[in-house]
């Protein structure tokens, strides 16, 4: 609701009679919108549905529109803006990343931190890690991907399949579901890729639903909806993790008291040098020939094309790690959980990967990973909040969207220089023209 | 041959409501180029409203049916209009210019606010409804088998055509159909030439919604039973139907609706129920790989 243009000066008693009349204005459309859906609620009765009206929430609802408005108007008043900045401490981009990585790497020894934190801090990382593989189709090469969840079931089948039936441990099973992401990815992207920014958005999309339909109903291979289930942990060097201890496990070579925790905290660490190695290979690529066609294919297709790229080789390529990335996390999250079904790869968590690397500014590999941070673990903080967590969830999308377009970390270095590094504001950066 | 024909009418009646919920899509893609992810859920949210009235007059004693269907219709394009006003105003019009993926995340947001407000204010578990209409004609018929066009798909397929006429017309004929026109092929000349762009376009999404909400009662009326679920799969398909048909393009969007609609109903028939997603879709990545710009969408030129 907010008007694009600052209100002009005018004297206090008509700026308050204006913002009274917006207010209203604003309440009533909230009243309108409200009342079918709040104020007349559909029960199941004994002959069928009936409504049962409860227009106290709409007041409550249309109250806080009005008095929402209000408080808008006021701060307009005084020379606030709708868009926020963040506030810029000097060098902060050169200690953000160390310091979080340091707390990475620390935090199972942490003091207060215990198994729930850990486990958060895993499915943090999981995050993390996806939105840095997206981040190279989406944020490098431009290209929109709304399927991505697709690779990460085919690497998470390919390692619980073969498991099943080749009885592969997760370090063999490891590459080979990253090949068979890169595989499907390549498969998908070959005839695909030559179609422009949104077309491509949509097909990717109909083709992770196709992935998942396809998990879903072929019942003698996967399971179906029931999932296939005892997927072995990882181990150590051949060492395992189970619960007893017992001659061969963890515990009992290094004479230690055997307890659950370990297996998630090697858990956390497998996942941290698998996000790591994202990074790091999403940092030298960028500095390859390869990663500089990918930026510039994004900033200018045309332009590639007649200074001689071969431009489907090289989206080619950004999908086949993009979607290799998605397949070793896919295996990881398959051991992790020890059993997936086709519901763990649903749109929503495309788009929610997607947001990621939006909300996160494209392109920053930290932005990625604090927006990993505060979408998943505020997410996980709200669990308690049960139905409205969604409901907040998507109320806090769209705020951040309108709040700061340009994602949270809205600057970024280049990754070619003439003379001196320096930031460069991320509206310079285009993205999914090609 | 009976089969076939039945499978035809189901499919036809399917088509349609997918075609009118891709309008809302085409439209909104073909005047500011984004896709409005809300707009399965503006459906949704049309065929609650549509529940809701069809309930409230029933308990009022309404119960002449062709009145009660209009009322209910005018009910749910109301709601509508106001939920695709209120939507792109606060989740869109604040993006207007900005790069091109901040209003799709804004929109899978509202997408995901929307499912998650009707779910937390009506409830999670589906709604049934008694039919409104039974009956139907029977076209043909052949040993135990009839192939019938029921009064409700026949109303689904009546309804569809006028309001398709209605809205060709409108964005044909009328000052405001202009306006649209004009901003689809450049928005900053149009504006130039005196064209409120900020109007024309919320106008857009409204009469978009208000098309969702026909779709939604239509709906409605068909399956007999709704969940705050159900704008998602239906979204998909329809801009599935709209990308095929050719964005930008409405008679195009409704061409995808009941090809999609036909493709559907016919693999469920012959083949199997659960890959039909899969056929429409394996038929969208198809077509999109040999006819990129849809079927009958218009080529476009790239300049340097």
């Amino acid at each position: 609701m907010a008007p694009t243009q600052p209100a002009p000066q005018r004297s206090a008693s008509s700026s308050v009679q204006a913002a009274l009349k917006d207010a209203g204005l604003a309440a009533l459309i909230a009243f309108g919108v409200a009342a079918p859906m709040m104020g007349l609620r559909t029960v199941q009765g004994q002959g069928g549905l009936t409504i049962s009206p409860r227009f106290d929430t709409v007041a409550i609802a249309v109250a806080a529109v009005f008095v929402g408005r209000l408080l808008l108007h006021a701060w307009q008043h005084r020379g606030g803006a709708l868009r926020f900045t963040m506030p810029r401490l000097p060098g902060i981009e050169r200690f953000a990343g160390p310091l979080l990585l340091a707390i990475a790497v620390a935090l199972p020894f942490l003091p207060g931190v215990g198994r729930y934190e850990v486990d958060l801090g895993i499915l943090v990382l999981t995050y993390v890690m996806l939105g840095w593989g997206l981040n190279i189709v989406v944020g490098l090469a431009g290209l929109l991907d709304l399927g991505y969840v697709a690779f990460y079931a085919v690497g998470a089948y390919t390692y619980a399949l073969s498991a099943q039936y080749l009885g592969f441990g997760f370090w063999q099973a490891l590459p080979l579901a990253g090949l068979m992401a890169a595989t499907f990815g390549v498969l998908l992207g070959f005839p695909v890729l030559r179609l422009r920014g949104d077309y491509l958005a949509i097909v990717t999309l109909a083709f992770g639903e196709i992935i998942r339909i396809i998990l879903l109903n072929w019942t003698s291979v996967t399971g179906g909806p029931n999932g296939l289930s005892g997927i072995p942990r990882p181990t150590f060097l051949g060492l395992s993790f189970t619960a007893g201890g017992g001659p061969g496990s963890f515990s009992d070579f290094f004479g230690l008291e055997p307890s659950p925790i370990h297996r998630i905290i090697y858990l956390y660490y497998i996942i941290l040098v698998l996000a790591l190695a994202t990074n790091w290979l999403t940092i030298r690529l960028r500095r390859m020939p390869v990663g500089r066609a990918w930026e510039a294919l994004r900033e200018d297709e045309i332009a590639c094309r007649s200074l001689g790229l071969n431009v489907t080789m090289t989206k080619l390529t950004a999908f086949a790690i993009g979607a290799t990335l998605a397949g070793l996390a896919g295996a990881f999250f398959a051991t992790r959980q020890a059993f997936i079904s086709p519901e763990s790869f649903t749109f929503m968590e495309s788009a929610l990967i997607l947001a990621i690397v939006v909300l996160g500014g494209l392109g920053s590999q930290i932005g990625v990973a604090v927006a990993a941070l505060v979408m998943i673990g505020g997410f996980e903080v709200f669990r308690g909040l049960d139905e409205y967590r969604m409901l907040v969830f998507g109320l806090v999308m769209v705020s951040i969207m309108v709040a700061r377009p340009r994602g949270l970390v809205g600057e970024r270095t280049p990754s070619v220089v003439l003379k001196e590094r320096k930031a460069i504001d991320a509206a310079l950066v285009r993205e999914g023209a090609g | 041959m009976e089969y076939a024909l039945q499978q035809l009418v189901n499919g036809l009646t399917l088509g349609m409501i997918y075609g009118l919920v891709a309008i809302g899509y085409t439209m909104v893609y073909g005047i500011i180029g984004m896709i409005n992810f809300a707009h399965g859920d503006i459906f949704m949210v049309g065929s609650f409203a549509g529940l809701i009235a069809l309930l409230g007059l029933g308990m009022g004693g309404i119960t002449f049916v062709p009145l009660a269907l209009m009322l209910a219709l005018l009910f749910g394009m109301m709601v509508t209009s106001l939920y695709g006003f209120t939507v792109e105003r606060v989740a869109y019009r604040p993006l207007r210019g900005s790069f091109r993926l901040a209003p799709l995340i804004s929109a899978i947001g509202m997408s995901i606010f929307l499912q998650n407000f009707v779910q937390v204010t009506q409830g999670a578990r589906p709604k049934p409804i008694e039919p409104v209409i039974r009956g139907g004609v029977v076209l043909a018929h052949a040993d135990g088998f009839d192939a019938v066009l029921s009064w409700v798909q026949m109303l689904i397929i009546v309804t569809t055509l006028a309001v398709l006429v209605v809205f060709t017309l409108l964005v044909a004929r009328t000052p405001l159909g202009r306006a649209m026109r004009a901003c689809e092929q450049d928005r900053k000349m149009a504006s130039l030439l005196g064209i409120d762009t900020d109007r024309t376009i919320v106008l857009t999404f409204v009469i978009g919604a208000a098309l969702a909400a026909v779709a939604g009662l239509m709906y409605l009326l068909y399956y007999g039973v709704i969940d705050f679920y159900m704008g998602f799969v239906a979204g998909v398909k329809a801009f599935t139907a709209a990308v095929l048909g050719g964005i930008g393009s409405l008679p195009g969007a409704v061409l995808g609706g009941l090809l999609i609609g036909l493709i559907e109903t016919f693999w469920s028939a012959y083949f199997s129920v659960q890959y039909k997603d899969v056929a429409a879709f394996s038929v969208l990545i198809l077509v999109l790989i040999f006819m990129p710009s849809g079927l009958l969408g218009r080529d476009e030129v790239e300049k340097v």
